[in-house]
């Protein structure tokens, strides 16, 4: 088990050490006259390595991460927020959620990306017109799952439960509300990725802080190694937020017998 | 919760007559629409009771609409036509006065099973601390102490009716209604539990509906056991009083003369009914 483990980490780490030489080689090693990587259009691992480095040394980094970190959160709070409701509200009102349907299709069929311009319109330069790119990204997400979670309720459960005695506020937090929240974890991956792709995406788009700030005004001036350190953190972040979402995850749903069903 | 008075368990099994009636099902006759088209007489309009104290079994062939007069009885399916009697009045919405234990699945999945169990009390304004106690008893009673931490996927089929037994049982309801609740056991574990049941049963009598495929166990466990034809337009086609002595043992109760006396007895009856309904559909 635990050789095992340790096998498949030096081979994850192989896998890096044999990009990387690629890289390094391609970059920095003439083949018969011609580098294969042009420093000018691909960098150099070093180069990176060093540009990450002195972007945390400087400290420079931590406004732009705590932006972006800040925007995810609460387009995913405000997001949830309003899937969780308005979920609620659809499900358990068959009438509302007819009428709207067509209209949920239509806004949900919407590239967001063609919503950043508008937002930035209203909301400004600032941190509220991510947050609102990212809130209409997870709010469907969280809406059709906890939409699900309340209609899937098994029928039997549900008898079980009015045979009980429950009222129907005590059905709601019973019943109703903690399956609508396991579908609502179940998509809990998607939904944080996707506030953070708002975020990010928005900031990109017109902004003066933040991870798709930094990517963008290193685009802007042909600077390859800024552009790359910015990927690699950007990775990195996310990596650590899907591994935080994992955990909380692991908590919530111990309860389900197979892996949660994802959404998207 | 009040602890219900315990009676005498030897106590001879017919009911003396003045027995209050618990359940009575008067002329109950349900139909199904079919996707708003066609209608299926699932039930013929049936009459029977159940005295207070009586255990009263139910058999018939699958499909006949046992569940559904179950479902009748709990207040969970309007009749198509006749009426439900609970204690004397007219059954209206949900029968608060009975336990019923579903023949599906029916424990809350994002809970414990002690929390499954502890929540019927909750329900009812018993404080956590000592509906979790209570809990904590009643999965001893059904041999579950060990598994109180276990999610209902972490138990296997026949552990889950034992929650299941549990949680309506822990709120002791005048009326139980059990709708095959040891199907998915071995013959063995069917024993333990008809035992267990009486023993539980034992303690304060309730009115029973137990519904079964397996006509010795109906023998073994019941007062009377009623037999239901085929469907569709089922109806109860015999009533037999089970005078065997109490306590009985589940499995020993089989090797008693009288009880083969009994068997016979009934399925004979209800070969011949079954021979003459499947005559009269024929004609
Ligand atoms: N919602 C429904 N719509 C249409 N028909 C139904 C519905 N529920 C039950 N039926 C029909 O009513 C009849 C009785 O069903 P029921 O579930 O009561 O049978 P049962 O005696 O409990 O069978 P089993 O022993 O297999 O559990 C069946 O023929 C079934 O197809
Ligand atoms: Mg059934």
């Amino acid at each position: 088990m635990r050789a095992a483990s340790l096998k498949l980490l030096a081979l994850q780490v192989l896998v890096a050490v044999v990009a990387i030489g690629i890289w390094h080689v391609g970059s920095s090693v003439p083949i018969a006259g011609k580098y294969f990587l042009p420093e000018f259009f691909f960098s150099t691992p070093l180069d990176v390595f060093q540009r990450v480095v002195k972007l945390f040394v400087s400290g420079e980094i931590w406004r732009h991460l705590w932006i972006t970190l800040t925007e995810t959160l609460l387009a995913f709070v405000i997001g949830s927020a309003g899937g969780v409701a308005i979920g609620f509200w659809f499900a358990r009102q068959p009438l509302i959620a007819a009428v709207f349907d067509p209209y949920v299709k239509m806004v949900n069929a919407l590239p967001r990306v063609v919503l950043a311009p508008i937002f930035m319109l209203w909301l400004g330069l600032g941190i509220w017109s991510k947050v609102a790119l990212g809130v209409t990204l997870v709010f469907f997400v969280v809406f059709f799952n906890v939409y699900q979670g309340v209609k899937e309720v098994s029928p039997v459960v549900l008898s079980n439960a009015r045979m009980m005695g429950m009222t129907e506020r005590q059905l709601f937090r019973h019943v109703y509300w903690p399956s609508a929240l396991s579908w609502m974890f179940s998509s809990l991956h998607t939904s944080v990725g996707f506030a953070l792709v708002g975020a990010v995406v928005g900031e990109y788009l017109g902004s003066a802080a933040g991870l798709g700030y930094l990517i963008h005004e290193a685009e802007g001036v042909f600077d390859v190694t800024g552009v790359f350190a910015g990927m690699f953190i950007l990775s990195a972040f996310v990596l650590v937020i899907d591994w935080l979402v994992t955990l909380v995850e692991r908590r919530l749903l111990v309860w389900r017998p197979q892996a949660a069903v994802g959404q998207t | 919760m009040e602890m219900a008075a315990r009676r005498e368990p030897s106590r001879p099994s017919a009911e003396p007559e003045s027995a209050a009636t618990a359940v009575r099902l008067d002329g109950v006759k349900v139909s199904f629409v079919i996707r708003g088209a066609a209608v299926f007489d699932a039930v013929a309009p049936t009459s029977f009771e159940v005295r207070e104290g009586e255990f009263v079994s139910i058999v018939g062939p699958t499909g006949c609409g046992k569940s559904t007069l179950l479902n009748v009885t709990a207040g969970l399916l309007k009749p198509s036509a006749g009426h439900v009697e609970i204690f004397g009045e007219r059954l209206a919405g949900l029968n608060r006065k009975s336990g019923y234990l579903f023949q599906q699945d029916a424990l809350m999945p994002w809970k414990t099973a002690l929390d499954n169990v502890a929540i019927a009390l909750e329900v009812h304004g018993t404080p956590r601390k000592e509906a979790l106690e209570a809990a904590r008893g009643w999965m001893g009673r059904v041999g579950l102490a060990r598994f109180c931490e276990r999610y209902a996927h972490e138990l296997s089929g026949g552990q889950r009716k034992r929650v299941g037994l549990a949680q309506v049982l822990i709120r002791r309801p005048r009326i139980l209604l059990m709708d095959e609740p040891f199907g998915p056991l071995d013959a063995q574990t069917r024993q333990i539990m008809g035992n267990l049941l009486l023993g539980l049963w034992a303690e304060d009598r309730k009115a029973v509906m137990f519904v079964t495929h397996d006509l010795e166990e109906a023998i073994a466990l019941s007062d009377r056991v009623v037999i239901m034809s085929a469907g569709p337009d089922a109806r109860v086609i015999g009533d037999h009083p089970i005078d065997l002595a109490r306590p009985r043992d589940a499995a020993e109760i089989r090797l008693d003369p009288k009880f083969h006396a009994l068997h016979k007895r009934i399925w004979d009856q209800l070969r011949e009914e079954v021979a003459k309904t499947y005559e009269e559909g024929a004609r």
